[in-house]
């Protein structure tokens, strides 16, 4: 039972999306977080002038109760299924951290330093979080799809369009990992 | 009530992304330097399983729950917007160090700083329905 609580290896990991994809599409439907964030701008009222939010969000139920489970999932595991949170990055990684400032890296599962509620309200790592979130939803639905979308289901269907994206994605991960977050952190 | 089943799928989505840590923006950080396998352990296996998977669904015309046909849509044929899309969401996904389905997961995991995230994501989101038909797709 041990292994339960200790952080979970790529090769179960993996596995397990994979099985959230089967589920999903023998449920009839398919894998696709981002298309939630369409869904709530739907609710918030955004279909009152725009096209692209006019549609009933009700048919969309199932979707959201996938990401409401999410976030009951995230409460069990971390609450339930997890003894330390630490995730034990890489030596080299949590000394390049260190050197921008990012003391918590090997400590926490997420940087204290930019999620840590004594921290977020700062205006620069507000303005991060804020700009990390605008990028997320404005490129996951101009490219139609994010990691579940496209990574996962979209390359699983090998769907070329999706190669396209993925290799944005990582591009894009690539220019903020190595050239823009030095400056931002 | 039919539709419960998704919380539950949800349920197990929400688990694995915490507990296989590509839920934790230090995991995204260290793939993008290259340093460790995990995460492109993580992708690389679901997707080699989820190929074969489709594969077998399509080739033995596997029937849903619902008995009816697994139809599993192609994408739109265009360049421009998965690429410029998707370097723009990569750069979010860097920054953030957190996709959609995290996203939800890092929030019931009781970090509460992450409605930064999911509030400018939502916005990000309404933004691109504003602009969308002065882009190129």
């Amino acid at each position: 039972m041990e292994w339960i609580f200790n952080p979970w290896p790529w090769y179960v990991g993996g596995p397990l999306i994979a099985l959230v994809l089967f589920l999903l599409l023998f449920f009839g439907k398919s894998f696709g977080m981002s298309s939630n964030l369409r869904t709530l701008c739907t609710i918030c009222g955004a279909g009152k002038n725009t096209d692209f939010f006019k549609f009933d969000w009700k048919t969309q139920q199932w979707n959201l109760l996938v990401a409401g489970g999410a976030i009951i999932g995230g409460w069990i595991a971390s609450n339930y299924l997890t003894i330390d949170p630490s995730v034990l990055i890489h030596e080299d990684t949590i000394a390049k951290l260190n050197q921008l400032n990012i003391k918590s890296a090997g400590t926490a599962y997420l940087p204290e330093e930019l999620f840590g509620m004594d921290h977020f309200l700062e205006p620069k790592i507000f303005a991060s979080l804020a700009l990390g979130g605008l990028l997320v939803g404005f490129g996951a639905r101009y490219a139609g799809g994010c990691t579940s979308g496209h990574a996962i289901s979209g390359l699983s269907n090998l769907q070329l369009v999706s190669l396209y994206a993925v290799i944005g994605f990582f591009v894009g991960g690539l220019l903020m990992n190595h050239f823009l977050l030095p400056f931002i952190l | 009530m039919r539709q419960i089943i998704f919380l539950f799928i949800g349920i197990l989505f929400g688990i694995v992304m915490f507990k296989s840590e590509a839920a934790s923006w230090f995991r995204i950080y260290e793939m993008f330097q290259f340093k460790s396998f995990h995460m492109y352990g993580i992708i690389g296996s679901a997707l080699a399983i989820g190929v074969v998977m489709i594969q077998l669904i399509k080739r033995y015309q596997l029937k849903s729950a619902y008995g009816e046909p697994i139809v599993i849509p192609d994408k739109a044929k265009s360049f421009y917007r998965y690429s410029i899309g998707g370097t723009i969401f990569g750069l979010g996904w860097g920054l953030s160090g957190a996709c959609p389905g995290p996203i939800f997961t890092l929030l019931g995991a009781g970090f509460l700083p992450i409605m930064v995230v999911l509030v400018f994501a939502v916005a990000g989101t309404w933004v691109y329905g504003l602009l969308m038909d002065k882009l190129p797709h």
